[in-house]
């Protein structure tokens, strides 16, 4: 273990910063999330720059065009913020960049059709910071996220990057630092909520010289992308946040264990390792400390299961993703048979702004036993998809309707659906729910990694459960037999209520194998695998009781239950439905009420999305 | 096959690749074949001394890996949550049916391979269709006809020369 011979000394800040022209500066921020890369954002920046060429004005006007992080409101993208004004455009495209540059530029005024507009009030909102999705939002670890070149190490270390490190490595001893984190209150934001300094306790006591840490970036979540986000939009702050973990648990070797479908996020990231080393935040003798630490990459090749330790070390060891019986614990024997210890993206991200802003800072936010901050993913059938940071301890319909903008095309919500297929849903009747760890295990949900998806009125929810349990029955690794064969029997039972075949019994035979699923599984994957069943059975018994004795599905999903026919009064015999039609179903002239073959028809919803007439008619 | 078996056996002598695992190896060789060739397995297994039994075990279990080589177009469906709800299944029934085959498959012209994956991380943008790694998002099932028929058009250009 290292030990502080004498201060560290400034001079990698000092060179960086003043090459840096600094924060305030007047720039151009485009978001560059893969969100709104899809939507063309790319073509924007280099768009600004020809614009600029163009008009010969980059002379006069000192203006930084960057392609930032993803910025979050990913619905409204590609998004625009002019700063330091905060002018905020939405949907941006090419062809919108000379009239931004001719008359928001230099001309100052601000372009009224690329506003934001708030869909509950109608107002056009101009500024960034009073646009309701980040005004109730309380963005602590994503701050520097549209702030910042991801790709510039100097940008990040402009805004206090690496000061935190700084500090620990002049003045706090390791046991100083678990103590820190500690005193936090920071719980594991991977899902399970462990307190992360008495991790780190554990995984420092162990008489071992070689140690390891890991990240586990292997977000494989359905509707969950914050860490792809974090790393892609900040990884500075999580390599910040690992080099502080290694040095106060003593490790020396680390290894960021990130998904293989993330490939934006991986080239930062290798990016950022490359640039630490450069200036000595990385590799031997870190700030002239003593301190000696080096990361690796390690793809994970899209296997869900590994997101669980052990899996996951098995992965890197170069094995079959399984996991095996703790204890050990990886705290005691995990890498390569070394104590190893394995964070998520969003607790490394958390602590250097801990070290900086202090525990006690830290620990006043959110709830007692819940500090922090958390992200979310807002997806579904929401207004504003996008992430948020929000403090711990909000409650769902804040979430909801401030920062969400509700549900869209006057739709009622039905239910939330939080922390992914290890997760529950969240019916109506606990909108004011305050959302932290032990208020959600009580209502059968858990916090997970953050995914948060909503349902509206035409979400099945037995065929919400059946997707979940499709999704963890493909994943099970197959090592034991309580996930491997339990998982496969629920959603066969599933599957047959979903087509109409439901019997009585079968909800009571759900929850018992539910139930021993959940005791008997090896880990954390068959462990909650039956959540997603169990809770919608909590809320919503009624919608499988409707499947099973009225053989209806209410929402009318489910295609065993439903038939497809044309409503004669309102068909204009357009011929429209009858050529799109796959299967050659409808049959009919020109002019004349067409009609549905029952038995040709795979219900595949298909002449109901093209119908202009509201002609056709689910039963 | 013979630069096939040369091109493996230069990535099985990349001493960047280490000489730990066997992952980084299947990374590459699936990267450039886009499979897993029957002799990139017995190849990698004779430099790392192992037996083919964990090679096949590793290639089988990870979804990145595939021991059938795929079609020129890769078309991969987002079923993540999102995607779902936003009617990702209504998106890829109708593709199959185009198509004539069932994800994770490949046409009989080796034309198409038809994937799904379980999340791109994109969700504001769902139904989502990756195209050889091009994304388009909030797909339609009319959409998805259009962008076959765009690929057919320019196929049947290259056909004609």
């Amino acid at each position: 273990m290292a030990n502080i011979i004498s201060p560290v000394e400034l001079d990698p800040f000092e060179t960086i910063q003043e090459a840096f022209k600094g924060p305030d500066h007047p720039s151009i921020t485009i978001c560059g999330g893969t969100g709104c890369r899809v939507l063309g954002s790319e073509k924007l920046s280099e768009a600004f720059r020809e614009e600029f060429n163009r008009q010969n004005i980059q002379a006069t006007l000192d203006f930084d065009i960057k392609t930032t992080g993803c910025h979050g409101f990913c619905e409204q993208g590609p998004l625009v913020v002019i700063r330091p004004s905060g002018i905020m455009y939405a949907h941006v495209a090419a062809k919108d960049v000379p009239e931004i540059v001719e008359r928001t530029i230099i001309g100052g005024e601000i372009i009224d059709c690329l506003l934001y507009m708030d869909p509950q009030s109608g107002e056009k909102i101009e500024h960034e910071q009073d646009v309701p999705f980040y005004q109730f939002q309380q963005r602590v670890i994503l701050d520097l996220n549209g702030l910042i070149d991801p790709q510039k190490i100097e940008e990040y270390i402009a805004e206090g990057g690496y000061t935190a490190l700084q500090t620990v490595l002049s003045t706090m001893p390791p046991e100083q630092v678990i103590d820190e984190i500690k005193a936090s209150g920071l719980r594991g934001r991977g899902g399970a909520g462990f307190p992360t300094g008495y991790k780190w306790e554990l995984c420092r006591k162990q008489p071992v010289d070689v140690k390891y840490i890991i990240c586990n970036a292997d977000e494989g979540d359905p509707g969950a992308y914050m860490d792809r986000s974090i790393m892609e939009g900040n990884p500075h702050r999580v390599l910040e946040g690992m080099i502080i973990g290694a040095y106060a648990i003593g490790a020396q070797t680390g290894y960021v264990y990130i998904r293989n479908e993330y490939p934006l996020a991986v080239k930062h990231l290798r990016e950022a390792i490359a640039q630490a080393e450069t200036n000595g935040f990385l590799g031997r003798n870190i700030l002239k400390s003593g301190f000696d630490f080096s990361v690796g990459i390690k793809l994970g090749s899209g296997a869900f299961v590994c997101g669980e330790e052990t899996a996951l070390i098995a992965s890197i060891e170069g094995r079959v993703g399984e996991p095996r019986p703790r204890p050990p614990f990886p705290a005691e024997k995990g890498l390569w048979g070394k104590p190893t210890n394995i964070n998520n993206v969003k607790s490394w991200a958390s602590v250097p702004i801990i070290i900086k802003r202090g525990a006690d800072w830290f620990a006043n936010i959110g709830t007692g036993t819940s500090t922090g901050t958390m992200i979310f993913s807002l997806v579904g059938n929401i207004n504003n998809t996008g992430l948020v940071e929000v403090p711990m301890g909000i409650s769902l319909r804040d979430l909801i309707y401030n920062i969400g903008g509700g549900i869209p095309n006057g739709k009622e919500f039905k239910a939330a659906q939080i922390g992914g297929p290890s997760g529950g849903c969240i019916p109506a009747e606990h909108l004011d729910v305050h959302i932290d760890y032990e208020s959600l295990s009580a209502l059968g949900a858990i916090m997970g990694s953050g995914g948060l998806v909503i349902a509206d009125e035409d979400v099945c929810m037995v065929d919400f459960a059946r997707y979940f349990m499709t999704f963890t029955q493909e994943e099970s690794c197959g090592k034991c037999v309580p996930c491997r064969v339990g998982t496969k029997a629920m959603l066969s039972t599933l599957e047959r209520i979903c087509n109409g075949e439901g019997k009585p019994g079968d909800v009571e035979y759900l929850i018992e194998l539910g139930e021993e699923i959940k005791r008997a599984s090896l880990c954390g994957l068959g462990q909650t695998a039956p959540n997603p069943v169990l809770s919608t059975i909590r809320y919503f018994r009624q919608e499988y009781e409707a499947h099973i004795i009225d053989e209806t599905c209410p929402s009318k999903v489910c295609k065993g239950l439903i038939t497809y026919s044309v409503i004669p009064e309102n068909c204009t015999g357009c011929m429209v439905c009858l050529r799109d039609c796959p299967e050659n179903a409808i049959s009919g002239e020109k002019q004349k009420p067409h009609q549905i073959d029952v038995n040709l028809c795979t219900r595949c919803g298909m002449c109901k999305s093209v119908c202009k007439f509201d002609a056709i008619m689910v039963t | 096959m013979q630069k096939i078996i040369s091109e493996i056996n230069d990535i099985v002598q990349d001493e960047a690749l280490g000489k730990g695992s066997i992952i980084p190896y299947f990374e590459e060789i699936q990267g450039r074949f886009r499979y897993l060739p029957p002799e990139a397995l017995i190849l990698v297994c004779e430099h790392l001394n192992i037996p083919l039994s964990q090679a096949y075990a590793v290639a089988t279990f990870y979804h990145a890996f595939s021991l059938r080589p795929k079609g020129k177009h890769c078309m991969n469906i987002c079923m993540g949550t999102a995607c779902h709800v936003r009617g990702s299944p209504q998106l890829l029934d109708r593709l199959e049916t185009k198509l004539g085959v069932k994800a994770g498959s490949t046409t009989r012209d080796k034309l198409f391979t038809l994937e799904t994956v379980n999340c791109l991380g994109a969700c504001a943008l769902g139904p989502i269709v990756v195209i050889d790694g091009e994304y388009s998002g909030q797909m339609t099932p009319q959409k998805s006809d259009a962008l076959l028929r765009r690929i057919m058009r320019s196929e049947e250009k290259e056909q004609r020369g």
